[in-house]
């Protein structure tokens, strides 16, 4: 079972000392300067990985992470120091470390912390993964290897990993709430080699969420690692991808980091601020299409980018980023939502203790639209189908945007052909989204497998879009096509 | 900045093989980390962020009949180590057994601790107030610079200071601390319709002496701002790219990954079946190196205890070798090259030391000047870097080269190859080479890249 918010509560007074009185004598030393605000973020992390290679356990690993981060506000400046020692003396110190960012004088209420009750549970699990016999999780493994290698007999290697973990977090803050929330979170990957006459193609694949050993019930390894292995298989057909500016069709999923990119980061509140996004001072303009709503959504069930509360201990939600094209709103954290006098939307986010929170997507993605996915296709003469990603970056003051395609086809005369090799593809955030000329009907989420870099600090996220058509983007091939250039 | 470095991390990874030992384990490992981190953010020249933190945790290898487990805590209390030692062994008792699972060969192991100057004594004697100082100048440099420089991401300057153990039941004990320190800034010039082009300059060293200056970081950050103002999409063409010295040093990086033994173990790098080739131009020269005093990928001794060296990796074009720890050495019949890396948690990697592109004799104005139409690239972004098949595709910005001249800055193009045609293609390197960090590059020229743009 999972830990309940008051479970976990009790789990920090009763396993590690922490209380009510220990968290209310270290606030007030964090604002013992005069800070105008102070919060601690407690994180008891327990965290396993498992790797299968040459067909076999190649290693088996556990780790255990605990801490506090504190953090004190005076006006937009913070103080921040973390200890991992979570004795009253260690945390005081580590207090009065982060109290340098004030230089007041100690006049500070005395703090008075309430547990605050929250009506949300978006990843209830049954059985902690964590807690799941290893044999258990080996034996799924070797399905996904089994599977993957009878997929094709040019699969020449296979590599199997599954990560998880169970985070318990607490934030008091001197304002005196004090929330808890327990966090799962499992991902299982599987790489796959096909080598034909010497010529090697790779391709990685898997999928997670905030869930325990249930996410099996609905995605098999075996499909996890045939997906890996078709990938792997079908480059080998691959031909070079062509270069210039074409029509994209983007597939339903995983191609929501192009919001992600184009969109997403653009919108985090810090950037709008310190005025250094391309989405500064946009909020009722015009940024995209009439097609393009698009939505950060912490609620979806189970999902790897989902949380009950944020790591500032605000209640996370859904907000409407974009609707029909016109900006609606910034996401925020605490400092942001005190700049733009709004309620704080839930996207504080930090990766752990030892990290400040900032301004994060959750689950971004855009809404389903009225086509018929296959008609998009159809309304291409020359142009790229995206289906499966590696990765993608953004500037946020520039607009400039990228992401790479891993699966990828060319669309001729309306109908996808022939896959082409991995190639990146740019644009500017506004104008790419000027761009959707349609939307498909067919709003997926992609499944539990990313991760968001921002200012050296990661957190899981979901991406979605239903199928989509932009009318032109660079396409990064290596492919020069008669007329689309000059040559020196 | 408040900090003790003790001996405690080397007593720590010692208590952990010990109790190990007595437990059970055949063999053992155990790295002890203690650090303490500083840094200060300033923005507009206000007070943004001041973090100071010390942290200490502490990772544990165990091997049972060729079965081994990896378990890392950040609560190093008796019973925390102890019950780290429990799991360690049940992990391992339900793993598999590995032929080539093992400590690293006592015999490669260092025997003594070689000084390469890695820790300034001057850096746990900065306080907040220095930091302070260093963020402003570096930030105010870049303000000051033209009026045209509008805004600012923020400078800050931070100071790390660290102390590695490792220690294992064949009797290695080792242990080495120090420091770095950084100092960068990312500053916006204005266009005249009011939008921004950004960019950032850092500096990044092991001592302070070494660091730029922090105004001139700055100057740069706003030089490279300014640069890129009026940029626009270039079109699609075939030409020759010229590497400014930092985004060549990338290229650097991209080989030292493709020589990993383990991705080599994999066949999943297109240097295999490379070894001893012609894989780059005959001016290509390409240095691994953890022994050079004072750099940031300089380490006495690797995450598995072994003697550091100098590995060339690509000598007149030709592939010299793969970097190698001691597992992936002993399953691909090979030697340790010194090139394990070693985190808290899990099992060694391969990790490159301070590489080295060797600075050829052109100078970067006549490598430039040799092209009529082409591209100099300032930028890169994303991951579009296929290490199986070599094709490289990614995001660019930089200046367009006129007639041998640096003309009007590009953005929002693509550049794309393969990158064992790119290395054949490298047809001038530069006499300029400068360090970033644990990377020194000159200036390359590739004589074709693909160019995608409008």
């Amino acid at each position: 079972m999972s830990d309940s918010p008051t479970d976990v509560i009790g789990f920090y007074a009763q396993q590690l000392g922490v209380d009510e009185a220990a968290a209310e004598s270290v606030l007030s030393a964090a604002l013992g300067r005069g800070g105008s605000f102070a919060e601690l973020y407690f994180e008891h992390k327990r965290s396993g990985s498992l790797s299968f290679e040459d067909q076999r356990v190649k290693a088996t690993q556990a780790s255990l992470s605990q801490g506090v981060g504190i953090r004190v506000v005076e006006g937009d400046a913070i103080g921040y120091a973390y200890t991992e020692d979570l004795s009253l003396d260690a945390m005081r110190r580590a207090a009065h470390t982060a109290a340098q960012i004030a230089h007041g004088s100690d006049d500070a209420e005395p703090i008075d912390v309430t547990a605050a009750s929250y009506d949300a549970d978006r990843y209830a699990i049954d059985a902690p993964s964590t807690a799941t016999p290893l044999a258990e999780k080996v034996d799924l493994l070797r399905r996904a290897d089994d599977a993957a290698r009878a997929w094709n007999s040019s699969i020449a290697r296979v590599d199997v990993n599954m990560v998880d973990e169970e985070k318990r977090v607490l934030i008091v803050r001197s304002d005196g709430r004090m929330v808890a929330d327990y966090q799962p979170l499992l991902r299982f990957n599987v790489s796959c080699l096909s080598e034909i006459d010497g010529e090697r193609r790779s391709a990685r694949w898997g999928g997670g969420g905030r869930m325990g050993m249930v996410y099996f019930d609905s995605q098999s390894p075996e499909s996890l690692a045939e997906e890996a292995a078709r990938q792997a298989v079908l480059q080998q057909e691959a031909r070079e991808a062509p270069a210039g500016t074409f029509p994209v069709v983007l597939a339903a999923g995983d191609s929501g980091i192009l919001l992600h990119e184009a969109v997403g980061h653009g919108l985090e509140a810090d950037f709008n601020r310190k005025q250094t996004s391309n989405y500064s001072n946009r909020i009722g303009h015009a940024v995209a299409s009439e097609l393009v709503t698009v939505i950060d959504d912490a609620t979806l069930d189970r999902s790897r980018g989902s949380v009950n509360v944020d790591d500032e201990g605000e209640l996370a939600g859904r907000n409407l980023l974009i609707e029909n094209g016109q900006l609606a709103a910034y996401m925020q954290d605490r400092i942001s939502s005190d700049h733009f006098k709004v309620t704080p939307s839930g996207n504080g986010r930090r990766q752990s203790f030892r990290h400040a929170p900032m301004p994060r997507m959750t689950n971004t993605y855009m809404t389903a639209g009225a086509d018929a996915p296959e008609d998009l296709v159809r309304r291409v003469d020359f142009g790229i189908y995206c289906k499966a990603f590696s990765g993608g970056q953004v500037n946020i003051t520039n607009g400039d945007f990228v992401f790479s395609v891993t699966e990828g086809y060319l669309i001729e005369n309306g109908q996808i052909t022939a896959p082409i090799r991995d190639v990146n593809l740019i644009g500017n955030g506004p104008d790419v989204l000027s761009k959707v000329t349609g939307v498909g009907h067919d709003l997926e989420m992609s499944d539990g497998r990313w991760t968001c870099g921002k200012a050296g600090q990661s957190v899981p996220v979901g991406v979605g879009i239903p199928t989509v058509l932009v009318s032109g983007m660079t396409v990064g091939g290596t492919q020069m096509r008669p007329g689309a250039g000059m040559s020196a | 900045m408040p900090v003790q470095l003790s001996t405690e991390p080397l007593e720590l990874a010692a208590r952990l093989v010990e109790l190990a030992a007595a437990a059970g384990a055949d063999q053992s490992d155990a790295v002890a980390i203690a650090s303490t981190n500083a840094s200060t953010t300033v923005r507009k020249q206000q007070l943004e962020k001041v973090s100071e933190s010390t942290s200490r945790s502490v990772g544990l290898r165990v091997i049972i009949d060729g079965r081994q487990a990896t378990v890392s805590t950040s609560d190093v209390s008796d019973a925390a180590l102890a019950e780290t030692v429990q799991t360690a062994l049940e992990l391992a008792r339900v793993s598999e057994p590995d032929p080539h699972a093992g400590l690293a060969d006592p015999r490669d192991q260092a025997r003594q601790t070689p000084q390469l100057a890695l820790f300034d004594e001057a850096l746990p004697n900065l306080d907040a107030e220095y930091r302070l100082s260093q963020a402003l100048a570096c930030e105010s440099a870049a303000l000051d610079a033209d009026d045209r420089i509008a805004n600012s991401g923020g400078a800050s300057f931070g100071a790390n200071l660290s102390s590695f153990a490792l220690v294992d039941s064949n009797g290695f004990a080792g242990t080495y601390s120090s420091t770095s320190a950084s100092v960068g800034v990312e500053v916006m010039a204005k266009e005249q319709d009011g939008s921004l082009r950004n960019a950032g300059w850092s500096s990044s060293e092991r001592s302070l002496h070494r660091l730029d200056d922090p105004a001139a970081v700055g100057r740069e950050a706003a030089a490279r701002a300014l640069r890129q103002l009026g940029a626009t999409k270039g079109a699609t063409c075939e030409v020759p790219v010229v590497w400014e010295p930092r985004i060549a040093a990338g290229l650097a990086g991209i080989i030292a990954g493709a020589a990993s033994g383990d991705a080599l173990y994999r066949r999943a790098t297109f240097l295999a079946d490379h070894q001893d080739q012609q894989i780059a131009s005959p001016l290509l020269n390409i240095i691994d190196d953890s022994t050079l005093s004072g750099r940031l990928g300089s380490r006495p001794f690797d995450g598995e205890g072994v003697v550091t060296r100098r590995n060339p990796l690509v000598q007149q074009g030709v592939f010299q070798g793969f970097l190698f720890d001691a597992y992936n050495a002993r399953r691909l019949d090979a030697a340790t090259t010194g090139s394990a890396g070693r985190g808290i948690g899990g099992l060694p990697y391969i990790s490159s030391g301070n590489l080295i592109i060797e600075p050829g004799d052109t100078s970067p104005d006549d490598i430039i000047g040799a092209i009529d139409d082409g591209l100099y690239l300032t930028t890169l972004m994303g991951f579009g870097i296929n290490y199986t098949t070599g094709d490289f595709s990614r995001g660019a910005a930089g200046i367009w080269i006129r007639n041998g001249e640096l003309a009007e800055p590009v953005q929002e193009v693509n550049v794309s190859g393969n990158l064992l045609d790119m290395f054949q293609r490298i047809d001038a390197v530069g006499s300029d080479a400068q360090w970033f960090g644990g990377v020194s590059a000159p200036t390359i020229r590739m004589s074709r890249m693909t160019v995608s743009g409008v």
